[in-house]
């Protein structure tokens, strides 16, 4: 480390240059590039007669019809975003609030106690990762229709077995988000967990604390960033779903945010509607995703 | 902690057993019953009902609640609606695979490039390329998905919709995978193996093909193996960018098709031909993680399964 690797990096600075630029003008003209249109058209006009977007690419030139209209969509008298905004957030909370007890004993209990058995668990834990979305919902919609298992299971155990759970109920469609998203939280948890130092969970009985208090007082502290690392990696992709809902319901009642930006922007004449929505809910993300990339580049230097 | 140090202890004590009156109550090495059973629950709720979906694919009635005896009719036999005789099924089929193959193709030598440049180039530039890389990894794909499709169809239009912009689309949302997982690895190598190469007189060009490049290997692998996966699965950017029915992979089909059209087991057999493909990847990125890996000191199997899900 230190001087030499200095001199040997900045001696081959084009060629390290050289060998990020693909990768680099990538990012910039596929990621960067994308959001700057984003702002163009949610600032720009509409060509009044083929009902298309016209972006504005000068900043000073932008207009605020959009904003203004979308802002009367989410508060105004008649407004129809307002109802998916909230249920966004509430099924997000909720969904993530269950994830999170169901996936943390797991993944608690995995990487505490499995033993030699470590591994079978870990093929099963990671399976539901290779299996793709589409199909983990699919399977749970053979499953909930009317006829399926589901209902077939509860009229056996003497309950109401015709409930039309696909119909729009919610429960389906939270029950759906957590199906979806919770093996790419257990696996983060576990990650997190699993570095955890033993030694320190038995210091802390050996000193007289009862398993509880251990657990609250030295566990749970210690997995805090696998917690926050967890809800992120959950609330983040959750909060733009908006194909879940589409497939466990389908129906008015339970339309997320992303329907409705996906909505506008194919309907004539709102694409600036749509990415003015977009925009707005990558501002209020901003904020938490900042604070992650942040501390994902800190643990990263603290491991180099 | 002063006040720890300056608690009176007897000397011997650390060799003796830990005082009696704080001796935890029950058997600290009992089996944690509860969070075991509680364990296979979980497993059963997430893997059953796919069991039960792969199962009826093979159903030779149309029910998917009912078993009417084993078939593969789904696959090859029906003319009209197997994935191998109805034309919109085995595009999607040649589509999904046409994605993940270019995707992987493009996405990993470009992202191993950006790893190994960003972690030596000092300057503000590559911190300010490594912070848009990472949130490339972070923003909801909705988002991401959409910020493209306006760009190729308000600015860049000729990155035309279908597999162009599809494949654009997916080398930079999973860019971030070869990208994160080869710094990590080039983290833990260390510089010690480079300048070793350079003392006995490497070039630079040599020491990184003949040394760093091998000592990445696993990671470079193990990325190629996620972004394959990842593009399988993938369904948000390929339905935005997606054009006509022959640029749509199975993902997209699967989802146009669950409620109404082409409905019925044909979808399932359809889910169990992605399901196979990704686990063949997985499979494939797990023996040649244990392979590449070998005599190196590693946890074994563990580490080439967590190595393999990008964890």
């Amino acid at each position: 480390m230190g001087r030499r690797q200095d001199t040997y990096d900045r001696r081959n600075r084009w060629l390290w240059i050289g060998l990020a630029a693909p990768g680099a003008i990538w990012l910039l003209v596929l990621f960067v590039a994308p959001f700057y249109v984003m702002l163009s058209v949610a600032g720009g006009s509409v060509n009044s007669f083929f009902q298309t977007a016209v972006p504005i690419w000068n900043p000073l030139q932008w207009s605020s019809a959009n904003l203004t209209a979308v802002w009367h969509d989410i508060v105004g008298p008649g407004s129809f975003l307002g109802p998916p905004a909230l249920r966004t957030v509430l099924y997000t909370a909720i969904a993530t609030v269950i994830s999170l007890a169901i996936a943390y004993p797991v993944a608690y209990f995995v990487s505490r106690y499995a033993g030699r058995r470590k591994t079978l668990f870990l093929v099963l834990l990671i399976a539901p990762f290779w299996v793709s979305y589409m199909m983990r919902m699919l399977a749970w919609i053979d499953l909930l229709q009317q006829g399926g298992f589901f209902n077939r299971a509860l009229s056996f155990v003497g309950l109401p077995g015709n409930t039309d759970w696909l119909g729009g109920k919610s429960v389906t469609v939270i029950m759906g988000l957590v199906y979806g998203y919770i093996p790419y939280l257990i696996l983060v948890l576990y990650a997190f967990l699993d570095r955890i130092d033993q030694s320190l969970i038995e210091a802390a009985r050996d000193l007289g604390l009862s398993k509880w208090r251990t657990f609250w007082s030295v566990t749970v502290p210690l997995s805090k960033p696998a917690i926050i690392a967890g809800t992120f990696i959950t609330v983040l992709p959750m909060l733009g779903d908006y194909f879940t809902n589409q497939l466990m319901s389908g129906a008015p009642s339970t339309t997320m945010i992303g329907n409705a930006i996906e909505g506008q922007l194919e309907s004539p004449g709102q694409t600036g509607q749509g990415a003015v929505l977009a925009l707005m809910l990558l501002v209020v993300l901003l904020i938490p995703m900042i604070y992650y990339v942040v501390s994902t580049a800190r643990t990263s230097r603290e491991m180099a | 902690m002063a006040s720890t140090v300056e608690t009176p202890v007897s000397g011997a004590s650390h060799l003796e057993p830990v005082a009696w009156r704080s001796r935890p109550r029950g058997n600290p090495w009992r089996r944690p019953w509860a969070m075991e059973g509680f364990t296979w629950l979980y497993i059963i709720w997430s893997i059953v009902p796919i069991a039960i979906a792969v199962l009826f694919s093979f159903n030779k009635g149309a029910s998917q609640a009912t078993w009417q005896g084993f078939s593969t009719k789904w696959y090859v036999g029906s003319q009209v609606t197997s994935v191998l005789h109805n034309p919109s099924l085995h595009h999607a089929v040649i589509q999904t695979l046409v994605l993940g193959g270019l995707t992987t193709a493009i996405c990993v030598p470009i992202g191993v490039g950006f790893a190994i440049g960003i972690d030596r180039w000092h300057s503000r530039t590559s911190n300010g390329l490594n912070f848009v890389m990472i949130f490339s990894f972070v923003i909801p794909e909705l988002l991401l998905a959409v910020a493209l499709f306006l760009l190729v169809t308000q600015a860049l239009t000729f990155i035309r919709l279908g597999t162009p912009a599809e494949v654009a689309g997916l080398v930079v949302w999973n860019i971030s995978w070869p990208a994160i997982i080869v710094r990590a690895r080039l983290a833990s190598i260390g510089r010690t193996y480079e300048e070793a190469a350079a003392d006995l007189g490497a070039s630079r060009m040599g020491a990184i093909y003949r040394v760093l490049i091998p000592l990445l290997m696993p990671a470079i692998f193990a990325s190629a193996v996620l972004v394959f996966a990842s593009t399988v699965d993938d369904f948000v950017i390929v339905e935005q960018l997606s054009s006509t029915a022959n640029t749509q992979p199975m993902s997209v089909l699967i989802y146009s098709n669950v409620h109404g059209g082409l409905s019925g087991p044909s979808l399932n057999a359809l889910a169990t031909i992605m399901l196979f493909v990704s686990l063949l990847a997985a499979l494939i990125g797990f023996v040649a993680y244990r392979w590449m890996t070998r005599g190196e000191r590693t946890k074994g199997t563990t580490e080439a399964l967590t190595g393999i899900a990008g964890i």
